[in-house]
């Protein structure tokens, strides 16, 4: 049979379609040239230059970055390090991130609230927290190693305090998605298993677990992509054991070689994206949850004590560990020296007063003014995305979609690199951090848009357009106030996840404009802790009040507690 | 096939906890006895306790007290993987990972069969349900019909016991929805099987059982042949549950060993009864809409609406302030009234029935 081929015409007729739906609003026109015009300098070009830059010396086309960074042992080392970690990490997050799943789904366990909350603390928290609690517990000073069993020669700097680290950073991510899953699973289906003959076990094993097998996939996808791009904590606690992520700033910014560092930028650039594409494209489209759609009736949540017993005692275990590294660092903040003397004291605070207030201010400042652009254009981009056909929609799309998967550092370095020259010189400035906020907190708002947009039936705003209303009037009339629930959310997440940005703003501050995290970083760098501690509590302290503010106000605006969720 | 069981239900009730702490009675101290082989209906609108006791049949609710007993056995202490049981879901329930094969072999694949038994007697049953040529197809590839007959043929295919059916039918459309009908009943007649079916469709529960156990608030308020609820139903309620009825005030002039004269708004009719009914007792009773008979002068009533369905004319009829709905069959070539008309019509004797 001859496949159905669209022909160059009918292609044309609907090209021209577009074009004249496109060019017949306006208002509509000029938001979507504005928002293909900031992804374009934003995102596309400034990677445009790193490839470029990779291939450059001294304006020549050349191969000799490429050939030294692989023939380099210790470059090879790191590539070796960052595939090993992310895999170790995914494995045992998912892992734990299931479990956790499960017994929420599917267990009658006391606590659950509690858990719950703790398996979503570290999303919230500032990136190395837990990385700077760790060193406190388990340094050579070490509450744990040193103070309660006298080890003087711990080395938690390396592979297994990293692994630590970003087990606890990251499970949330695979928690999660997991149970959102779990929760869709008919538990109709796992009754029909056990009607037929199969034990509990038996269902777990032959349908429980395999409905799930793209679920985990995803969420190891999910880890692994995070892992590799994750900044922070290899620099806080990774020591000798360094990362790609780590190595593009210590090549790029520490070594002033910039042919190196954007050829180990294109590396791991590379690796995310293919796991992303691997994510999205393959893993992501297969999923069995979705066919059996609705659930018919609520879960009978297992009760058993044998089932019950041991997953309890893990949850409370590793929510011990995580209340205990977030108690930790605040403590850490009003002892005089860690593991020699335990006295309290502000003098660390009273360090952070008279030296450093400047980075809390900034930071703090340019989060605000970031926070309601990124949440505005984020339901922007959801709304013409899914609701408009226009000529540049895959554009715009893909590449907001793309940049979840950028690691940090990649940006960062391609805005060192693209704006540090004419035409358009922002290094230096406030404006080029607040982009920096703007793009790398935005997909996460456009994800949530997307999906609570596809929701809701298009004919309501069809109404409003039909009454009369613009395709702006229908926006800010209808279609935000629908999806409120989650513009606030991406509100409250944006100003959250630019407070605690490291990654892409470690190569954009600058003696006028410092941040907090960068602060924080360079206070552990020196051996501060107790420094460092301060300045993570005040931004534990401003991130808490900013969300209890937002929830204060919100609910005064008579958004109901449902429509906030981080 | 292996032998069908019977099933009693002694004095089962079943509590359940609200949210906010109250006691709900779903199921209030039912008895209920299914013979082998026999094809019964628990029927009643929702909330009745009808999918309550089912579940608690199969296991996957437990009751507050009383007992089950599946083939003799008292199963209250079994799990619903060691009952004699097989469930059709509502939504089907097929593994959406697994092809229809699988599908209808899970069972005896848990019970580890030798390959040769799962795989013939999975055929079989395939064949029964000529769904021979659908093997590879998995449930996301399969029209809601498709996955209904997947769904049962897995039951079937354990041989249970008892089958049990909890409203297999409500997602199909109503057309596909008459032929699973029929499926289901010559299937069911064919292999021998005991059947407990919820529905809260009164047409299903007739077309299919003979036995129908109407459900009310978690009691039941009667046991019958569908005839038998349908023509003599034990209450107002059973009456206007099942089917169109019409029930007036009436008062008994004699009673004389089963048969009673009985005045109905001053018209003398003769009914046969089985019960003892005493002079001047005022009664209710029951006229099915095509148990009135038209242009036959004993009443006469303002038409208030009247409506042409092909293989009835449908009237109300303001009858002494009262709504009478009568059924006129086949109305081809026979004269009809119009809204606003007067029409005159009379109770056919046999149809009459005293509560």
């Amino acid at each position: 049979m001859k496949k159905n081929k669209i022909t160059f015409k009918a292609r044309w007729h609907h090209f021209k379609q577009k074009l004249t739906k496109t060019t017949r609003d306006p208002i509509m026109m000029m938001t979507i040239l504005f928002v293909i015009t900031a992804l374009s300098l934003f995102i596309i070009y400034p990677l445009y230059k790193i490839l470029r830059e990779s291939f450059m010396l001294q304006g020549n086309f050349t191969l000799t970055h490429y050939e030294k960074a692989f023939t380099l042992p210790s470059n090879l080392e790191i590539l070796r390090n960052t595939i090993v970690l992310g895999f170790t990490v995914a494995i045992i997050s998912t892992i734990i991130g299931f479990i956790f799943a499960y017994s929420n789904a599917y267990l009658k366990l006391p606590n659950k609230k509690i858990f719950n909350a703790i398996a979503i603390l570290p999303i919230v928290s500032p990136p190395f927290v837990i990385a700077l609690s760790t060193i406190l517990l388990f340094g050579r000073k070490g509450l744990i190693t040193n103070g309660l069993l006298g080890w003087t020669n711990t080395n938690v700097y390396g592979f297994k305090g990293l692994v630590f680290v970003q087990v606890l950073t990251f499970f949330p991510i695979a928690f999660l998605l997991l149970v959102g899953l779990l929760q869709k699973i008919d538990p109709s289906v796992e009754e029909a298993a056990r009607d037929l003959g199969a034990s509990r076990w038996n269902v777990f094993k032959t349908i429980t677990l395999p409905l799930m097998v793209p679920g985990l996939a995803n969420a190891f996808l999910l880890v692994f992509i995070q892992t590799v791009a994750d900044f922070g904590n290899p620099m806080v606690i990774g020591g000798n054991y360094t990362t790609l992520a780590v190595q593009v700033y210590l090549q790029g910014i520490g070594n002033y070689d910039i042919g190196g560092g954007t050829v180990l930028a294109v590396i791991l650039l590379m690796i995310s994206i293919s796991l992303f594409m691997i994510q999205k494209y393959f893993v992501g489209k297969k999923s069995y949850i979705t066919v059996t759609g609705k659930v018919s009736r609520a879960r009978e949540l297992i009760t058993d004590k044998h089932i019950i017993r041991p997953i309890y005692y893990f949850n409370l275990f590793i929510t011990f560990l995580v209340g205990l590294v977030y108690a930790l660092v605040p403590l850490g903040s009003f002892v005089k020296l860690w593991g020699i003397d335990y006295s309290l004291s502000l003098s660390h605070y009273k360090y952070v007063f008279d030296v450093g207030l400047e980075p809390i201010k900034d930071t703090t400042m340019l989060a605000l003014i970031s926070t309601p652009i990124t949440g505005i254009l984020a339901m922007i981009i959801a709304f013409l995305v899914v609701r408009r056909e226009f000529i540049g929609k895959n554009f715009i799309e893909f590449t907001s979609m793309l940049s979840i998967a950028i690691p940090g550092t990649v940006i960062g370095l391609g805005y060192v690199i693209t704006y540090n020259q004419k035409p358009l010189v922002l290094t230096g400035t406030g404006i080029i951090l607040v982009i920096a906020f703007i793009m790398r907190t935005m997909p996460v708002g456009i994800r949530s848009g997307i999906a609570s947009l596809q929701q809701i039936d298009p004919s309501i705003e069809e109404a409003a357009h039909d009454l009369g209303a613009s395709s702006a009037k229908v926006f800010t009339s209808v279609t935000l106030p629908m999806i409120r629930p989650a513009f606030f959310s991406g509100l409250v997440t944006g100003f959250v996840r630019s407070m605690t940005l490291v990654s892409t703003v470690i190569f954009l501050v600058s003696a006028k404009y410092n941040m907090l995290t960068v602060a924080i970083l360079s206070q552990v760098d020196v051996g501060r802790i107790g420094v460092a501690s301060a300045y993570s509590t005040i931004l534990i302290l401003i991130v808490t009040v900013a969300i209890w503010i937002m929830k204060m106000l919100l609910s005064r605006l008579g958004a109901s507690q449902g429509d906030f969720e981080i | 096939m292996k032998e069908a069981k019977g099933v009693v239900l002694k004095n089962l009730t079943k509590k359940f906890l609200t949210q906010d702490g109250k006691e709900v009675v779903a199921v209030d101290n039912i008895n209920l006895e299914v013979n082998p082989g026999e094809f019964i209906t628990l029927l009643g609108p929702s909330g009745c306790g009808k999918t309550t006791t089912l579940r608690m049949i199969a296991g996957f609710e437990t009751p507050s007290s009383g007992e089950i007993l599946i083939g003799n056995q008292i199963v209250d202490n079994l799990t619903p993987d060691k009952r004699d049981t097989a469930l059709v879901f509502q939504n089907y329930a097929l593994f959406p990972h697994m092809d229809v094969y699988n599908n209808v072999a899970y069972g005896l694949k848990i019970q580890k069969k030798s390959k040769s038994e799962v795989s013939e007697r999975v055929n079989k049953i395939l064949d029964l349900m000529k769904m021979e040529d659908m093997i590879y197809r998995v449930p996301s590839q399969m029209s809601g019909g498709q996955q209904q007959r997947v769904s049962l043929a897995r039951a079937l295919v354990m041989e249970p016991g008892v089958l049990l059916f909890d409203e297999p039918l409500s997602n199909l459309d109503a057309k596909l929805r008459l032929h699973m009908r029929y499926e289901i009943r010559k299937i069911q007649q064919k292999v021998g099987i005991t059947s407990i079916y919820v529905t809260h469709d009164q047409e299903e529960a007739m077309s299919l059982s003979d036995k129908v156990v109407v459900m009310n608030k978690g009691i039941i308020e009667q046991i019958g042949t569908p005839q038998e609820i349908y023509q003599k139903p034990i209450n107002e309620f059973v009456a206007n549950f099942i089917g169109a009825a019409n029930i007036l005030d009436a008062e008994i002039i004699e009673y004389n060993e089963g048969i009673v004269k009985i005045n109905i708004y001053d018209k003398e009719y003769t009914v046969n009864v089985d019960k003892v009914y005493e002079a001047r007792q005022k009664v209710r009773i029951l006229v099915r809409p095509e148990g009135i008979t038209i242009d036959k002068d004993d009443f006469d009533a303002l038409v208030t609406k009247s409506v042409y369905m092909g293989d009835n004319q449908e009237y109300e009829v303001d009858f002494n302030g009262k709504i009478v709905q009568i059924n006129n069959h086949n109305p081809f070539g026979k004269k009809t009234y119009k809204e606003n008309e007067i029409l005159k019509f009379g109770f056919d004797e046999r149809s009459i029935h005293i509560f």
